[in-house]
């Protein structure tokens, strides 16, 4: 079976881990927002959403259906897919747990933040498996700017659009770390 | 004319790739029955063991929620829509007991919550 892949900016992986120091130590949640294409997934947008689950914030999340909705309308309105999820494990480890393998839905992409003692530890993603026994690891391809080279070529990514707004920012070129 | 079951994304591998289905039934058990016995692998991704919808699988006929109406039995015609939507939850581990154990000196607090 081929390897999942799922192309993320640096910027946005940033702000999933910075998500999760703020609602430190309660899960944070949100929408991952993108494409999905044959060689890999891509990350383009997030959606910050609020964590539902009031009883058990520290170790659970949950999403409603009309924040689902919502994900899906906002995605759709950007010319974009509802690819996936994310959210934090304060203190604990950033693979899925039972809890999480029961509850998931197959084809989406899972990104789980690690966040210990507040601060951001480790960033995985992964898949359910079609028999919903076990998950998949996505391999996190992160895409982060750096400065053009002289007679320097993008190699694969045309600059992003949210690439910054100074003019320093928008020359660089995007390429895999 | 039948009834329209429009399918969430990630689900449309195990429909034909399809983002809807017309199917045939008198309530949404009967519809969702007929969807299932077309497509069966849909069958584990809506259903847990005991026969009864995942606590997170939602379903709407046209845009009411059938846990306020009959459940299973509400009914449905020809020409109703009936859509299943995610609801999407997860969470951590139990978290690890030195950390736990840090938390508890800290902060003066116990282990609730984090039992998985």
């Amino acid at each position: 079976m081929s390897r999942h892949w799922l192309r993320i900016r640096e910027e946005l992986a940033g702000r999933i881990a910075a998500h999760g120091v703020e609602t430190y130590p309660h899960e944070c949640c949100g929408a991952l927002l993108g494409r999905d294409q044959e060689d890999a997934r891509e990350v383009v947008e997030l959606l910050p959403l609020a964590n539902q689950r009031n009883d058990s914030p520290r170790n659970r999340f949950e999403v409603t259906p009309e924040d689902v909705r919502l994900a899906e309308r906002t995605a759709r309105d950007a010319g974009l897919e509802l690819i996936g999820w994310y959210h934090s494990h304060p203190d604990a480890p950033a693979r899925p747990s039972e809890f999480d393998r029961e509850h998931a839905w197959p084809w989406y992409s899972y990104i789980i933040a690690s966040i210990r003692n507040g601060q951001p530890s480790d960033m995985t993603s992964w898949r359910l498996q079609d028999d919903r026994k076990a998950y998949d690891s996505e391999w996190i391809e992160i895409v982060a700017p750096v400065a053009l080279r002289p007679g320097g070529r993008p190699r694969n990514h045309p600059a992003p659009q949210a690439a910054g707004a100074n003019g320093e920012q928008e020359r660089n070129e995007w390429l895999l770390r | 004319m039948a009834i329209k079951v429009i399918i969430p994304t990630p689900l449309r591998g195990y429909a034909g790739k399809q983002d809807s289905v017309d199917v045939q039934g008198a309530t949404v058990g009967q519809a969702l029955n007929s969807l299932t016995s077309r497509y069966g692998e849909l069958k584990r991704h809506l259903y847990a063991e005991d026969g009864r919808l995942r606590s997170f699988v939602n379903v709407y006929v046209n845009d009411e929620d059938i846990r306020y109406l009959q459940k299973d039995d509400t009914p449905v015609k020809e020409g109703d829509t009936v859509s299943i939507v995610p609801s999407i939850a997860g969470g951590a581990f139990q978290a690890e007991p030195s950390t736990l154990a840090k938390k508890q000196n800290s902060r003066g607090e116990g282990l609730d919550g984090h039992q998985d």
